[in-house]
């Protein structure tokens, strides 16, 4: 372990951060809805110095043969290299590919999206629900304020106009806004050491052993995990893990 | 002739440009006129791998444009490499080069990633102006901050900055052009449509002369980040 | 004709900053006809008839004799490889790592490891920005645990101050240990978690403030509002890390 390490690790030992902050703060969280003008939906939201901005594009397209009357779904996290320099230009990576999907998850598993909703015409017509989210500045992981950017930017998200069964482009949105039946939070927990922490920065990520993201629904059930790491978890500290998010998931729904 | 926006031929959209805004880069800005926007940022110098592309006279500039998928006017645009972006990316480095010096770093490589949160026209251009900030927040050595717009024929009418539906009118003309304003000289040219040669040199004039106000924003942009410009000071008083 | 700017300005590239032949281009000013040019964003400095830019911004050029901060990245056969937060990795030599015999074929990881942090000198840099480095002479050493941030080179002479001013006055209100390397990185570590904070609070508000004037005086008033009264005039006694001279 290098200098560096050794000593973060024997802060956190002794119940600090290398920034001060408690191991259950989240840093200072900001959000900006619907800033992107050829969006349909959009959000801005900033960790600290972590910042991402999240799109929501609407497309029609044929429904899959086994759901002839739901819509489509799909989410993706690139990471930018404008964002980091730990990241390159190419295919996405195996971390974005995680995120991606974890995200994903968050979302279908909660089923805060009624799918049916978006048929337009039962076997024919769907909407596409496209939703890209981006780094602007990359600091720490992308999980938590991913599916937050993403939730945002669904709520504000309008429907656009339709000629002959496509978006018309030149038209301005609907008024029709999408609803949301309900407000998935996703919360990552860290284990470093034996100690739990949520929001960790680019210097804390090193130090990590093992990780869990938990998907907390309004009624406090749980819709979707994902462990990471290359540590293993007791059951005590999945419990540990699992109350922690819990928590963290009503503050952070309140400041939707 | 009045245009859709109510400009004279030759006002620009509104314009806000910000330097430092991407911690993590060396120099970064963001550059939004009218509904196009752009951020740039910059990394390095840094090793340039592999090794038979390095310079030993100088360090390498290399240019990466690309738009967010939820940018465009049209449908969403898949993420990964399409030949429009790549002759962006081209054309931008060929901008910025004449202008960056780089003999201070040789084997190196700086490389600016630009990308595009939301267009209306004129992106390539705007990526250019984040990019020169981004290039000068670097603290690079440079000849000049270079600016860049999209001037063209509408109407028949030469006008500068146009916008993404004037663009798609029928017999427009637009022409993207980057020019170093202390010298006038031109570092990106190209153009869509079919024009006369008096009406061109007459869209090259106009960027030439929009090219000043252009400047004064990015130079207040780079300078806000150090002094209060309300003050109107350039010299900052002891407190 | 002459002189458009004041000292201190504040000017970007392509600005002009004189004009007629009565002046010279100093450090990060050319000469273009009759005009003399800023090409970097920075500070105007006149002497004389020469103008120069101090730049604002900027990368670490590597100079020899300059105290660099730099991280590991390889050990090879007869000696290490590391990272000096430029473009340009540096090579230490086993001849260089320390002036006690190290055995031909020894594990050099037992004396520096991947991800070790030194504070080396630099000794030499060729036309192509190699650099060599030592680690034998005063006050150069592995650092001990501690944590390393990061800010831009050119506003280092601002934290250090002058004969080490500002960084002794950071650590005498803060007790905090500090060692500056030329190349932008800085090693801290703080009796106390918070005051160690206080600390980073204040370097990261000299990198902002830079280019201010009266900065002494702003520091003093930062750090006695955030700490108290402290004492300014002599050293701690505590160890005090590196004397940057």
């Amino acid at each position: 372990m290098n200098p560096v390490q050794q000593y973060s690790t024997k802060l956190i030992s002794e119940g600090r951060r290398l920034d001060g902050r408690k191991f259950d703060q989240y840093r200072d969280i900001v959000i900006e809805k619907g800033l992107v003008g050829p969006a349909d939906g959009s959000a801005r939201v900033r960790f600290g110095n972590c910042e991402v901005i999240a799109g929501v594009k609407l497309s029609v397209g044929t429904p899959f043969p086994d759901t002839p009357d739901k819509g489509a779904l799909m989410i993706e996290v690139e990471f930018l290299p404008l964002s980091s320099q730990e990241y390159e230009s190419g295919p996405p990576s195996i971390d974005s590919i995680e995120v991606s999907r974890v995200v994903d998850k968050c979302i279908r598993e909660s089923e805060c999206i009624n799918m049916k909703d978006l048929c337009i015409e039962e076997g024919e017509k769907v909407w596409i629900l496209s939703i890209d989210i981006v780094p602007i500045n990359s600091d720490g992981d992308l999980f938590d304020i991913s599916s937050l950017a993403t939730l945002i930017a669904l709520e504000n998200t309008r429907f656009p106009a339709l000629k002959n069964g496509v978006v018309d482009y030149k038209a301005e949105s609907t008024k029709n806004k999408f609803s949301l039946l309900q407000k998935p939070i996703l919360v990552t927990v860290y284990k470093i050491g034996n100690e739990f922490l949520v929001d960790i920065t680019a210097d804390e990520k090193k130090l990590v052993d093992a990780r869990l993201g938990v998907t907390v629904l309004e009624d406090e059930s749980i819709c979707a995990l994902q462990k990471g790491g290359d540590v293993a978890l007791s059951s005590e500290d999945i419990d540990k893990m699992l109350s922690l998010a819990l928590n963290k998931a009503k503050e952070l729904r309140e400041r939707l | 002739m009045s245009r859709e926006d109510g400009r004279a031929n030759n006002h620009l959209r509104e314009i806000t440009a910000k330097v430092g805004i991407i911690k993590n880069a060396k120099g970064s800005a963001f550059f939004k006129i009218g509904k196009t926007a752009a951020y740039a940022a910059v990394y390095g110098p840094r090793e340039l791998h592999p090794k038979f592309l390095q310079n030993p006279k100088t360090g390498v500039l290399r240019c990466y444009y690309s738009m967010m998928p939820f940018s465009g006017v049209g449908e969403r645009i898949r993420p990964g490499p399409n030949r429009r972006a790549k002759e962006i990316s081209l054309v931008t480095e060929k901008a910025l080069l004449p202008v960056v010096d780089l003999s201070d770093y040789p084997n190196a490589v700086v490389d600016v990633f630009i990308e595009v949160p939301q267009a209306d026209a004129g992106t390539r251009c705007a990526g250019i102006c984040a990019a020169a900030m981004a290039l000068a927040d670097a603290g690079l050595r440079m000849k000049d901050i270079p600016v860049s717009i999209a001037c063209g024929l509408v109407n028949g009418e030469v006008v500068a900055d146009l916008t993404y539906n004037e663009e798609a009118s029928e017999g427009a003309v637009d022409l993207p052009i980057c020019i170093l304003p202390r010298t006038g000289e031109i570092t990106l040219l190209q153009m869509d449509g079919k024009i006369s040669k008096e009406k061109l040199m007459e869209a090259i004039e106009l960027g030439k002369k929009v090219s000043h106000d252009l400047a004064q924003n990015l130079r207040n942009a780079l300078l806000e980040k150090y002094i209060d410009l309300d003050n109107n000071h350039n010299k900052e008083d002891t407190k | 004709m002459g002189l458009l700017v004041e000292n201190k300005n504040i000017v970007i590239p392509g600005d002009i900053i004189a004009e007629g032949m009565d002046y010279l281009p100093g450090e990060n000013a050319f000469r273009e006809g009759e005009n003399l040019i800023s090409s970097r964003i920075g500070l105007v400095s006149v002497d004389g008839r020469a103008i120069k830019i101090i730049p604002l911004s900027g990368t670490y050029r590597p100079r020899a004799g300059d105290r660099i901060i730099c991280k590991v990245i390889d050990v090879t056969y007869s000696g290490w490889r590391v990272d000096t937060n430029t473009a340009y990795s540096a090579m230490l030599s086993m001849s260089e790592a320390t002036s006690s015999y190290i055995e031909r074929g020894s594990d050099l990881t037992k004396i520096f490891g991947i991800g070790d942090y030194i504070l080396a000198k630099i000794t030499n840099v060729t036309g192509q920005n190699l650099i060599d480095i030592t680690l034998k002479g005063l006050g150069l050493h592995k650092l001990h645990p501690g944590r390393v941030i990061e800010i831009s080179p050119v506003k280092v002479p601002r934290v250090i101050g002058k004969q080490g001013s500002m960084v002794t006055m950071i650590k005498n209100a803060t007790e905090t240990q500090i060692t500056v390397g030329q190349n932008g990185l800085i090693w801290l570590r703080g009796r106390d978690p918070e005051k160690e904070l206080i600390a980073v609070e204040a370097i990261r508000k000299i990198e902002r403030d830079a280019h201010k004037q009266g900065l002494t005086d702003t520091m003093q008033a930062f750090l006695k509002e955030k700490v108290g009264d402290f004492n300014t005039t002599s050293l701690s006694d505590y160890e005090g890390g590196d004397q940057n001279e």
